[in-house]
């Protein structure tokens, strides 16, 4: 068992779509919260391969895209302090602020480096003392333990020098505000399988129970995607709304209690602004006391104005009310090789994903 | 961002592993997944295993699905 290879079976997933076949009859739309698993659903060629009338939406889970402007312009602006040295994940680098990126920073001499864990900037941290290491940490919940290990764990070797310019999002609060907004029909949700393995199944219960959806709690793999729909179509096929689990291997009830935690001792809940879906309660989170000191929002900054570029539809095709074809910039003045906006930018962004299958089939 | 792998845990110490993805071995924080066992897999995410896999629910789940494809 390589739990990769065996989720990737031709037969089973034939049999599986001739399933979805003979229960779907009518037309729904079903929205893949994490950008990932839209990655997936097209790069595994399922879109293609399931009935017509069941449309597939790409919600708002890919963290660079979500991060306002004003949060970058704040990590560009600190980028400019001679005494900074700013620490991201790679994604970050070529999203555009308002008027530069962190990657047109970079060449400007600007000290910033890509890491592909904090354990890295805090790696940083200690070998540059006479520097303050910034680390701009976005993500949703499935980063938050490596966030927050690594900010327990500079606090209690005494690494003064590591700030955190915090970013991150909590997944449950946007849903909860997409379906109140109502703006988009969702009729039932693929559930992203890698933030429940950290947080679980209950986070997500008020969908089927105040809201009256279905949802899927789902793995990545080609088989977990079609057993995920066929799951989904049954539900909805027999009016029913619950939050099931089919990525059982990861993802338990609880998920996992000890990053949780970790969580909880590093962060407390916050209101947090999206792209997109603007200001959401407790959709984000902040240092806790002891750690406040770690805060590099309490850094002085010569932040520019925030300002998003007019024709951009970003914030759309987060709440799927657009889809990245509708969007008059797309593949004309937004490439991913000229990025207007971050869905273009991130390998799991929305209008990415479009370009690199639907444009460009290879 | 929420892209995490599988591997296999060939050796732990104190609170770090050596895990194999894909013959490649990576250095991986235990921190939040202490009660995981030399040969089992965890799911890592930015240098960090965040879950333990396990093997029972993946075989049910394959056993399920082979049914729903029938599939002997």
């Amino acid at each position: 068992m390589k739990f990769i290879d065996e989720f990737r079976n031709k037969e089973i997933a034939q049999g599986l779509i001739r399933r979805i076949f003979e229960i779907s009859t009518r037309p729904i739309q079903l929205m893949e919260v994490c950008g990932t698993h839209t990655v997936s659903f097209f790069r595994y060629g399922i879109r293609e391969m399931l009935p017509k009338h069941i449309r597939l939406l790409s919600g708002p889970g890919c963290p660079v895209c979500v991060t306002p402007n004003r949060d970058i312009d704040l990590a560009i602006a600190l980028s400019r302090q001679k005494d900074v040295l700013l620490a991201t994940f790679g994604d970050m680098m070529r999203v555009p602020g308002s008027t530069s990126s962190l990657q047109k920073e970079k060449a400007e001499g600007r000290n910033i480096r890509m890491v592909y864990s904090p354990l890295e900037a805090l790696r940083m941290a200690k070998e540059n003392s006479g520097k303050k290491v910034v680390f701009l940490a976005v993500g949703f919940e499935t980063t938050s333990p490596a966030i927050s290990l690594t900010l327990l764990q500079a606090y209690n070797e005494g690494i003064r020098n590591l700030y955190f310019l915090n970013s991150q999002k909590r997944v449950p609060p946007a849903l909860r505000a997409l379906l109140q907004s109502e703006k988009v029909q969702i009729d039932g949700f693929v559930l992203p399988g890698h933030v429940c393995a950290v947080i679980g199944r209950e986070p997500f219960q008020f969908i089927a129970r105040v809201f009256k959806r279905p949802a899927v709690i789902t793995g990545f793999e080609p088989l977990d995607l079609l057993q995920a729909v066929w799951m989904l179509v049954n539900q909805i096929e027999k009016e029913q709304a619950f939050v099931e689990i089919q990525y059982t291997r990861v993802v338990r009830d609880e998920g996992n209690p000890v990053a949780v935690s970790k969580m909880d001792q590093a962060f407390q809940q916050d209101g947090a602004l999206w792209r997109g879906l603007g200001w959401i309660p407790e959709s984000g989170c902040r240092l806790k006391y002891p750690f406040s000191s770690m805060d590099a929002r309490q850094i002085d900054a010569d932040v520019e104005p925030s300002r998003e570029h007019p024709g951009c539809l970003c914030g759309e095709i987060l709440q799927a009310v657009r889809t990245p074809p509708e969007c008059p910039l797309f593949n004309t003045v937004c490439h991913p090789d000229h990025p207007v906006g971050p869905c273009m930018v991130s390998i799991e962004g929305a209008c990415f994903t479009y370009f690199k299958y639907e444009q460009n089939p290879y | 961002m929420c892209l995490s792998v599988p591997g296999k845990v060939v050796e732990i110490q104190n609170n770090m592993a050596k895990v194999e993805v894909g013959g490649v071995l990576r250095d991986v924080s235990m921190a939040v997944c202490p009660d995981v066992a030399v040969g089992e897999y965890v799911l890592i995410h930015t240098g960090f295993a965040i879950q333990k896999l396990d093997e029972k629910e993946a075989l049910e789940t394959l056993d399920l699905l082979r049914r729903m494809a029938e599939i002997r």
